[in-house]
């Protein structure tokens, strides 16, 4: 059975993108067919963190007009083959999107795809609300600072009221994910630790993504984490909470970096 | 004195963050989650109201509080002396509270 999931957060800059990405990624490298789409209209980005940038002809808003059919929108990743992106129009107004092109589109995908992973914009206007719209599941990405789980707390508000699942009176199905995670830093008490989120903000956790330079990385190159280096720290998070999405019940670890010194230094001379 | 508290460390922030945003939440959710149901009720008083007396939406208050064992819904309508109703000389003709068990 195909799922929609939304990847929000009302705040911006918390990683919806690179987690995005990210577990769109990871569930297609176990096999799952993936179709990752960009909800922000005039600011898209997920072209650029996927490596797609210069393969976008079509986007979301033509397809929703009717101006050109959802295969041709559709951009394959060339690492995965069943990846898949629907990138946003970076020329269009956001005004564009309308919710029944949106619900034919969605509706369309869900006939070919088994997830539908919808990259929110920040805020809670008109792109994000259409991004959540159908969705059947939700990431809630959060870091642990005061803003992002205040705006957290305000999105959950929204996808328990907004979402078409909460007006038929349905659950909708939320995942927190914690990124930008420093354990040594909430150990010494200078940042929320996950207890502190999860208790204010009452969501079940997907995942523990640590702050990492590896996620700067992978956007640097156009590579969603769990490709560019699947080994990392934060790759290997995004892996577990992809295999918790699709059911799987994997010990919550924060994980740490494996390199050792030598192999530190043998990198940076090489 | 040691070495140690000539360098007085650094109390963690984090315990202040979790109580501001403790405290800031349980506020946002009380005024957030209920802003569609107030303006519902606001409209729907007016239109029974409506049928009877004439009543503008500047003189009807609705009012939400959600505690932990009770919650009210205060409705305070103010009926002008020219709504063809008989009424007293008071400003405040109809005041009506409502308790809502939560």
């Amino acid at each position: 059975m195909p799922k929609v999931l939304v990847v929000t957060s009302g705040k911006g800059g918390v990683g919806k993108t690179t987690s995005t990405a990210a577990l769109g990624a990871a569930l297609a490298q176990a096999g799952q067919k993936v179709v990752v789409i960009d909800f922000d209209v005039g600011l898209r980005n997920l072209d650029l963190v996927m490596g797609a940038e210069r393969r976008v002809v079509f986007d979301l808003i033509n397809v929703v007009q009717g101006m050109a059919k959802l295969s041709q929108a559709l951009i394959r990743d060339k690492r995965l083959e069943t990846l898949w992106l629907l990138p946003a129009s970076q020329t269009r107004d956001k005004d564009a999107l309308t919710e029944v092109g949106v619900a034919g589109v969605i509706k369309e995908l869900r006939k070919t795809f088994d997830w539908i992973i919808c990259d929110s914009p920040a805020g809670i206007e008109r792109g994000a609300t259409l991004a959540m719209r159908f969705a059947d599941a939700a990431v809630i990405v959060t870091n642990p600072e005061v803003s992002s789980v205040r705006d957290s707390d305000r999105i959950i508000g929204l996808l328990d009221s907004k979402t078409e699942k909460a007006e038929k009176g349905e659950q909708i199905e939320k995942h927190m994910l914690i990124t930008r995670y420093d354990p040594q830093r909430a150990k010494r008490g200078e940042m929320l630790n996950i207890e502190d989120v999860l208790d204010i903000l009452s969501t079940p956790l997907l995942g523990i993504i640590p702050e990492s330079q590896e996620v700067l990385r992978a956007s640097n190159l156009g590579s969603p984490v769990t490709l560019c280096n699947a080994a990392s720290a934060p790759a290997r998070a995004y892996l577990d909470a992809a295999r918790r999405l699709r059911g799987g019940v994997v010990p919550m670890n924060i994980h740490g970096e494996r390199k050792r010194l030598f192999v530190k230094l043998f990198r940076r001379a090489a | 004195m040691t070495l140690f508290s000539l360098f007085p460390r650094r109390q963690g922030s984090a315990p202040r963050a979790r109580e501001r945003l403790q405290i800031l939440l349980s506020h946002e959710r009380s005024i957030c989650g209920k802003s569609d149901l107030i303006s519902v009720l606001q409209e729907e008083i007016l239109t029974a109201l409506g049928k009877h007396i004439i009543v503008s939406q500047d003189n009807l208050t609705i009012r939400m509080d959600r505690g932990a064992a009770l919650s009210t819904l205060d409705i305070e309508v103010l009926i002008p002396h020219s709504s063809g109703m008989t009424v007293s000389s008071a400003d405040r003709d109809f005041v009506k509270t409502l308790r809502l068990a939560h």
